[in-house]
């Protein structure tokens, strides 16, 4: 029972804090010493160590006080270094920010430290959350924690790379793949991502956690550096789906500092144990069977199909008939918002600035070269041009209508009955960092995004659940669809199916050598639980 | 910075241009004229006035000017249009800037009521077509009072719409002839305001201050339908009166809370409208009409000498009296327009579309805005016509002059004169004396109440008009001192005991029998050296009237 579902999820380990089995601190100092281990997965930017020990300790104050906060409190936490942390260093893995530190803390952050969280660090991301493999940030790749699990490498042993094995490292697939491994080692409970093409829930498939996308508006921007405004989310990342509820329940809801958030308030939630889906109609949308599949993925995502129709619910084949236009619809929308959300980043107020000072034109062009990579050079570019009188009407207007088309089809099938639609998250598992580069970031951008990205041109919620190991012995996740703000049904989908598929954890050498206490913990939580 | 041809060019033909009446024409260079007919059809190019130029032997070309104006006002508001940060004219620099207006990534827009409100108010009392849903949009460029490297606007569907503006230029020989004309408003839009860059030649750099970045303008965009300086600059005139009885606008042009662009061509009428160029920056009233009298002339010196006119961005050098070409947009721009994101659509409502049950505070009613609208301008000065008997031209004065009005008010209230003679003791004496001086109203050293007890005592007859006259001055130079104290020091009340007077009459009567000789002969003017007489003796505080009643009673007695 304990090792199929890890038991160190915020749900449990809150109950253990409770009952005061384990301390904050402890708790705190544990996750920092997991971060020193691994460290070479990079997947931390900054890592907040005295700040969090300084917010374990109020934390274990309160709870020695009977006061403590709720679910999350003194629960170590990581954020993605493009959330706005007051005091800590906000990079978004780009030259532009190196050493900005910002005076205000993004209301996600700010909500997660109202109720007690502590935060560990900052996760590393492609720079500006512009890529789909955490590969191209200035401070370097994150490595998939999965590359050097024991599952993968029993399934790996015949093949004879041995002597060259820190070569054959695995992405973790992208933006927030910082957030991700962090999650996946237990260096912290619960991280945030943020999700513009599927930034969240790519890299949660390839790490083996969970990954959500809120509806748009349902979670404030505020403090998010954005990519793309009218498509970004602050994601979250969980070891469950129940840990995902319980941090949506902390964040969602109106912010008066973001305008497109929901006006309607949003009551914290628990979400319930579903026992019967035979009332579900759960949605496989046909466009989504793309020859680049691999039939490893296709055969898990016809499996679960198989898994809910066994149970009772309906399982209907739909159509998204607009999806093949996705792509290239967000490839102008996300470039232009691009060119003008960067526009900001001129040396002027804050990050970087050059030492050329013959004229401000001389100073804007050096510290933009300087500042940001090709990846974010060649999207401003991009986005500047689609921008360009002459053209605007041609892209710009085109995208957003095409961009209404594919939003529309999620209606029409929503309309037509279907509750949740099913879908591969990603393509294949992740694949080794040396083959990951052999394309660049705009092709691997377009490939990844491939099952992801639409949701986000709809504001619609998105999840992906693990579901299996691969032959190779690396994860693979699934993808539910819901409706817009119906984030609720679609993570209680989620849960029953997370419960069904029981997927292991990882098994990591360097988190090996603290079994013995986690474990200890593990089992004082888990008496708590059958209470 | 100018081109030495630009420059020289102007300081040939300074001089060449002055105030403009009528269509009138100078014998050198091009004459300007303001139409004189006040109707206007639905074309513009109809509309346009008449300007000759003449060319020394060359006959005669009728070119015509059209002037339009894109005018942005500061909205009055304690706050700024996306952020709380306070507005506040001369604060210390920077001292005044939000996360938001540095552009801090991450940082968002949030909309400022006050401002939507004053935007609709002002757009209805511009006769707009209120737009029930409006958008903002990102306007790109790179620059350094700029911080997110766009301004936030509304491009496609602003605000307002399809509004007018009426004005009234004094024409005719003594500008007594009060015409009333109209201005197409094209639109009204929400905008921000960029930040200041102080440019420190000397040490070869540029000092930001952001206290001004992100306050919420209004951009008031007037279609071409003016055709001179003077229409403009008195349409101008008549929406600064317009915002400040609003109060959505302190529009005061020196602290830069009206700024006036102006889009500038001329041609030849019934032919195509000609290539235009943009003065901007006409931020002082002084100089307002004079800049676009001096780019139009340009304009038709340049096409008269077979140049062309380029479509190009221009200052105005006040120095100069010319407009010059701008050295930092000389490039085209393209400024990238797209929605902004982070602003859904800012919807209004009317009473009859108001979702039941809406939070006041959450939504905004038009018709009530349109409750609260002032008197404005225009209703003031039919009123004051009306109530008080004043002529046309005399309420222009009494608006344009600031706190003239409320001064009148305040007399009015404390006086039993009649508001004729209010009105112009106001505009003849009280008005000269400032203008002599060079002070505002609130600055003059007469407080209104001053000015109505005089008007009190010349009333009941108590002091004549002329030592009124006396007084007057004498409130001018000692502050303080009220009229009566001075009517006693100065000794200028009229002599009131009427038998006292008598006996002065009699006196002098006796003092000249050949003067009342010659009256009794029937000599007209004779009566007239007898009240010289009278007055002296009694040093000027005799009624003249009253005395000639005595003298006339006596006489035929």
């Amino acid at each position: 029972v304990l090792g199929r579902q890890w038991i160190h999820t915020p749900g449990r380990v809150s109950a253990a804090l409770k009952q005061g089995q384990i301390t904050p601190t402890e708790l705190c100092q544990k996750c920092l010493s997991l971060i020193k281990k691994t460290k070479f997965l990079n997947a931390y930017i900054t890592v907040s160590e005295e700040v969090a020990l300084k917010q374990a300790e109020e934390s274990e104050k309160r709870y020695k006080k009977g006061h403590s906060l709720g679910d999350l409190d003194g629960i170590p936490i990581a954020v993605k270094d493009n959330f706005s942390t007051s005091g800590i260093e906000t990079t978004c893995a780009s030259n532009m920010l190196k050493g900005y530190v910002p005076p205000y803390n993004a209301t996600v952050v700010q909500k997660l430290l109202d109720q007690g969280a502590v935060l560990m660090g900052k996760t590393n991301l492609d720079e500006f959350a512009m890529g789909s493999g955490s590969t191209d940030g200035v401070f370097g790749p994150v490595k998939n924690p999965w590359s050097y699990s024991k599952q993968y490498k029993e399934k790996t042993k015949h093949k004879a790379h041995g002597e060259n094995e820190d070569s054959n490292w695995l992405i973790t697939g992208g933006s927030s793949g910082g957030s991700a491994a962090a999650v996946a080692t237990f260096t912290c409970f619960a991280a945030l991502g943020s999700d513009t093409g599927g930034s969240t829930r790519n890299p949660a498939a390839h790490c083996g956690v969970v990954g959500f996308k809120p509806s748009y508006g349902l979670v404030s921007r505020h403090g998010l550096i954005p990519l793309v405004n009218s498509m970004d989310v602050p994601g979250i990342l969980t070891r469950c789906v129940d840990d995902a509820a319980i941090v949506l329940g902390m964040l969602a809801g109106h912010d008066p500092k973001d305008s497109t958030t929901v006006q309607d308030p949003v009551k914290p939630f628990t979400l319930p144990s579903l026992t019967d889906v035979s009332k579900l109609c759960i949605g496989i949308p046909k466009e989504y069977l793309t020859p680049e599949l691999s039939s490893e993925v296709q055969s898990l995502w016809s499996k679960a199909a198989n898994l809910f129709e066994s149970e009772g619910a309906k399982v209907i084949e739909v159509s998204l008939p607009h999806t093949s236009y996705s792509i290239v619809c967000y490839h102008v929308l996300c470039t232009s918002e691009v060119a003008s959300n960067m526009a900001r980043f001129d040396g002027l107020e804050y990050g970087h600035r050059c030492d050329i000072d013959v004229s401000t034109e001389a100073m804007y062009a050096a510290t933009r070269r300087e500042g940001f990579n090709d990846v974010v050079r060649g999207r401003i570019l991009s986005g500047n041009f689609f921008l360009l009188k002459e053209n605007y009407e041609n892209y710009f207007i085109k995208a957003q209508k095409v961009r209404r088309l594919i939003a529309n089809d999620f209606v029409n099938v929503f309309n037509s009955g279907v509750d949740v639609l099913l879908t591969p998250t990603t393509l294949r598992e992740a694949v080794p960092y040396q083959e990951f580069i052999k394309e660049d970031n705009r092709t691997r951008s377009a490939q990844d995004d491939i099952f992801t990205q639409a949701v986000n041109m709809a504001g619609l919620p998105a999840v992906s659940v693990p579901v299996a190991l691969s032959n190779q012995g690396l994860p693979v996740g699934l993808q539910f669809i819901g409706r817009a703000f119906h984030d609720q049904q679609l993570l209680t989908v989620a849960k029953w199916f997370e419960k069904q598929v029981q997927f292991p954890v990882t098994q990591l050498q360097e988190l090996m050598d603290d079994c013995s206490s986690v474990f200890e913990i593990e089992k004082l939580a888990s008496v708590s639980l059958k209470q | 910075m100018a081109a030495p041809m630009l420059r020289g060019c102007c300081l040939a033909r300074r001089g060449a241009l002055a105030c403009i009446d009528g269509g009138s024409r100078r014998g050198r260079g091009a004459a300007i004229g303001c139409r004189s007919s006040g109707k206007r059809g639905r074309s513009s190019v109809a509309q346009q006035s008449l300007i000759t130029a003449q060319k020394s032997g060359k006959g005669e070309h009728a070119w015509a000017a059209v002037v339009g104006l894109e005018i942005h006002a500061q909205i009055s508001s304690n706050s700024k249009l996306f952020s709380g940060s306070q507005v506040q004219f001369a604060a210390p620099p920077n001292s005044l800037v939000s996360f938001f207006d540095a552009s801090l990534p991450g940082t968002l827009p949030v909309l400022n009521r006050r401002c939507v409100e004053a935007a609709v108010m002002t757009g209805l009392a511009l006769k707009c077509h209120i737009n029930k849903k409006s958008l903002f949009d990102r306007k790109h460029y790179f620059y350094a009072d700029l911080p997110a490297g766009y301004q936030i606007t509304q491009q496609r569907l602003p605000i307002a719409v399809n509004g007018s503006l009426e004005y009234s230029v004094c024409v005719g020989k003594k500008r007594s002839q009060v015409i009333t004309r109209t201005a197409r408003i094209k639109q009204i839009q929400l905008e921000q305001d960029s930040g200041k860059s102080l440019h420190d030649e000397l040490r070869s750099q540029t000092l930001i201050d952001l206290n001004r970045a992100g306050v919420g303008l209004l951009e008031v965009v007037l279609e071409p339908d003016m055709s001179c300086g003077e229409e403009a600059a008195t349409a101008v005139r008549e929406l600064q009166l317009i915002l400040q009885a609003l109060g959505t606008s302190q529009a005061n042009m020196a602290e830069g809370q009206l700024r006036v662009d102006a889009n500038i061509s001329v041609h030849h009428p019934g032919e195509p409208l000609g290539v235009r160029t943009e003065v901007k920056n006409l931020n002082s009233a002084r100089f307002l009409a004079r800049a676009i009298d001096s780019e139009i002339e340009r304009q038709i010196n340049e096409l008269e000498n077979g140049r062309e006119i380029l479509n190009e961005t221009r200052s105005f050098d006040c120095k100069l009296g010319c407009t010059i070409p701008m050295r930092d947009k000389e490039g085209k721009q393209d400024y990238r327009f797209m929605p902004e994101p982070n602003l859904p659509p800012l919807l209004l409502y009317d009473t009859a579309s108001l979702p039941p049950g809406a939070d006041p505070q959450q939504v905004i009613n038009i018709d009530r805005i349109r409750e609260q609208l002032p008197e404005l301008p225009s209703e003031t000065r039919e009123q004051l016509v009306q109530q008080y008997g004043m002529l046309p031209e005399h309420s222009f004065t009494i608006l344009n002059e600031v706190g003239l009005l409320e001064f009148f008010q305040n007399v009015i209230k404390e006086t039993r004169a009649e508001p004729k003679k209010v009105t112009s003791w106001i505009l003849n004496n009280f008005l000269g004396f400032l203008k002599q001086q060079n002070l505002a109203v609130n600055e003059s050293p007469v407080t209104p109440s001053a000015l109505a007890e005089l008007l009190n005592l010349l009333d009941r007859k108590a002091i004549s008009s002329s030592a009124a006259k006396q007084v007057f001055e004498e409130l001018w130079r000692s502050k303080g001192k009220t009229p009566s104290q001075i009517v006693s020091e100065k000794q200028l009340e009229l002599m009131q005991d009427g038998e006292a007077l008598n006996q002065v009459c009699l006196a002098v009567m006796e003092e000249h029998p050949q003067v009342v000789l010659a009256m009794k002969r029937g000599n007209p003017r004779a009566i007239n050296k007898l009240i010289g007489l009278v007055r002296k003796a009694t040093l000027s505080r005799a009624d003249p009237t009253v005395i000639k009643e005595i003298l006339e009673k006596k006489l035929s007695s």
